[in-house]
């Protein structure tokens, strides 16, 4: 219970290994950090430390997954999603291989790293690649849930985890279902869709619009891509207007990927929270994401305007 | 079934000018260069099956410089993976022969290639999980000189050494030419065979159009036990064409039909 969804992912990589012998795990050099390590503790010998040389990693991932291996690679966000992109371009998606990409310290929550380790730009150019199945997952129990979906859904796939803790929202008997938006709570008057660790803070926000009479509606959008068409659509139909909030860039982010959805199917004014064409800075994390306007009080600020 | 690896290499190299002639377009030069290898593992060496192209006990091959594929394509087919008629359509729409390896579209393609650099490490994970799985496959991978400058290879090199991957045979097709000249002069990529060794490889070092020594690098290869090989093929690019030999702007640049006619000849009489 709230812990962070990288924690999440290395319980659910350990699952993974013990129940499915297909399994096998990648890191460059960071396993201790993005938490494959457990599994490599349980299974060496399904596991592959490439040292720090994430093309080779990606590569070498594409090669397993040619033999039916179920391989996942992990690094951080920046480097699995920048260093590799080519890889995963051409040996991954453009090979319709099976492998699971891993980022984990994603976004500005990453901390006192600095910009040069806090992706923005990962689910951006992630989502732009063909075959790429994008899912960020919100809480730990959703990590979880979602490490395992993704180990049964045949085709290349990119799991984007934080490095901080954050609270659980989700019961431990959730059904995860990787493909159906996760509507969290309902309301009339504006939708809020969020993803990872934003979602917490969309919640959160909602319960104080309650206080002054705007009756929002939350929607956990865990996976971008392929994105919940149809709840997007019922929610904005229902509300007429709706907030988006990730942590990251809002160019090529959730935030496009609701616009997109939204601007041909069901037009109504959008407003996107995020990042907007800078990179991060050094800070404690959960600081930076107060610094950046990730939070609560920039959601309702947003919904204050929208139902005036 | 054995196979006359001379005439095998000739009529591919007829099929490369062929199909490079009906795209128009492609790359004959380090198709030409690369045939003898190529010919020598698909004719002689690899456990391949047609009729079940994803046998899973079968040797794999990973084609690093995928701009050689008219000489992969014409080795599949003369194998029997899909007809010898289909040669022609390489690089047209519909066609299951893209300009460069397509595993999803072409049987008997292991691996989808064509940006250079990728292909060992690909390599290095088939061997991998054929270990894990306890099957005895080879993997092979060639790879074109030029391609050496590609960081990611010298990434997978040291993988290969590090994971003991003696199962993994790669070679270099060592034409001396790339797209903007000479290797000397683009980027010095020698010595290639000292590099590997000091990465932990087995190397050697044949004449990459000599058949037998290529075949005799082959077993000693297998023969190597704890470590990768790499055999360094020193080839010329466009080979078996007069006028294409050793010249650099035949690396890109389909024969027309006058010059396809001349170069069938010149393959038909020699």
């Amino acid at each position: 219970m709230n812990s962070a969804t990288r924690e999440a992912y290395g319980k659910a990589l350990i699952e993974l290994g013990n129940t499915n012998p297909q399994v096998v795990a990648l890191d460059a050099d960071l396993a201790g950090s993005t938490k494959s390590a457990g599994f490599g503790a349980q299974h060496p010998e399904r596991f592959f430390d490439m040292g720090i040389s994430e093309a080779d990693m990606v590569g070498t991932a594409a090669g397993l997954a040619t033999c039916g291996k179920i391989p996942f690679a992990s690094s951080f966000a920046v480097f699995c999603t920048g260093r590799a992109f080519e890889q995963i371009r051409n040996s991954v998606c453009n090979a319709h291989l099976n492998v699971k990409i891993v980022g984990s310290h994603a976004g500005p929550s990453c901390g006192e790293d600095g910009s040069s380790h806090q992706a923005v730009e990962d689910i951006a150019i992630m989502r732009s690649l063909p075959h790429m199945t994008v899912v960020v997952p919100a809480d730990d129990v959703e990590a979880y849930a979602a490490t395992l979906a993704l180990a049964e859904h045949d085709g290349p796939a990119y799991l984007r985890v934080a490095r901080l803790a954050s609270p659980t929202i989700h019961d431990e008997d959730y059904q995860f279902d990787l493909l159906k938006g996760d509507l969290l709570r309902d309301g009339t008057d504006v939708t809020i869709v969020a993803c990872g660790m934003m979602v917490p803070r969309a919640l959160d926000a909602a319960k104080q619009l309650a206080e002054e009479g705007i009756d929002a509606q939350v929607v956990n959008i865990h996976t971008i891509k392929p994105i919940d068409e149809e709840l997007l659509v019922t929610c904005a139909q229902k509300t007429g207007k709706v907030i988006t909030i990730e942590e990251g860039s809002i160019v090529g982010g959730l935030g496009t990927a609701v616009c997109e959805t939204l601007s041909e199917k069901c037009p109504v004014p959008v407003r996107r929270i995020g990042m907007f064409d800078i990179f991060g800075t050094s800070g404690e994390g959960s600081a930076l994401l107060d610094y950046y306007g990730l939070n609560a009080e920039h959601i309702i600020d947003c919904a204050r305007e929208l139902c005036q | 079934m054995a196979y006359d690896l001379v005439n095998v290499t000739k009529k591919m190299r007829a099929h490369i000018v062929e199909m490079l002639a009906a795209a128009g377009s492609g790359h004959p030069g380090g198709s030409l260069s690369a045939t003898d290898i190529i010919a020598t593992l698909y004719f002689k060496h690899m456990h391949v099956d047609p009729g079940n192209p994803l046998w899973e006990d079968r040797d794999r091959f990973v084609l690093g410089k995928g701009h050689a594929a008219p000489a992969l394509y014409a080795a599949l087919a003369m194998r029997g993976f899909f007809p010898e008629e289909e040669l022609i359509t390489l690089r047209k729409i519909g066609s299951r022969l893209q300009g460069h390896p397509c595993r999803t579209e072409t049987p008997g393609v292991d691996m989808s290639t064509g940006s250079l650099g990728q292909g060992l490490s690909v390599a290095n994970g088939m061997a991998l999980a054929g270990r894990l799985d306890g099957r005895d496959y080879y993997v092979y991978c060639v790879m074109g000189d030029g391609e050496l400058q590609e960081g990611q290879v010298w990434e997978a090199a040291m993988s290969a050494a590090h994971y003991r991957l003696d199962h993994v045979i790669a070679f270099v097709d060592h034409n001396g030419l790339q797209i903007d000249g000479p290797n000397s002069q683009v980027m010095n990529v020698e010595p290639i065979d000292e590099k590997f060794r000091a990465f932990g490889w087995n190397a050697m070092r044949i004449d990459g159009h000599d058949l037998d020594a290529i075949d005799a690098a082959i077993i000693a290869a297998k023969a190597t036990e704890g470590k990768p090989t790499v055999i360094v093929c020193e080839t010329v690019k466009g080979k078996g064409v007069s006028f294409m030999e050793n010249v650099v702007d035949w690396h890109g640049v389909a024969p027309n039909a006058e010059q396809a006619k001349r170069a069938l000849a010149e393959l038909a009489a020699n």
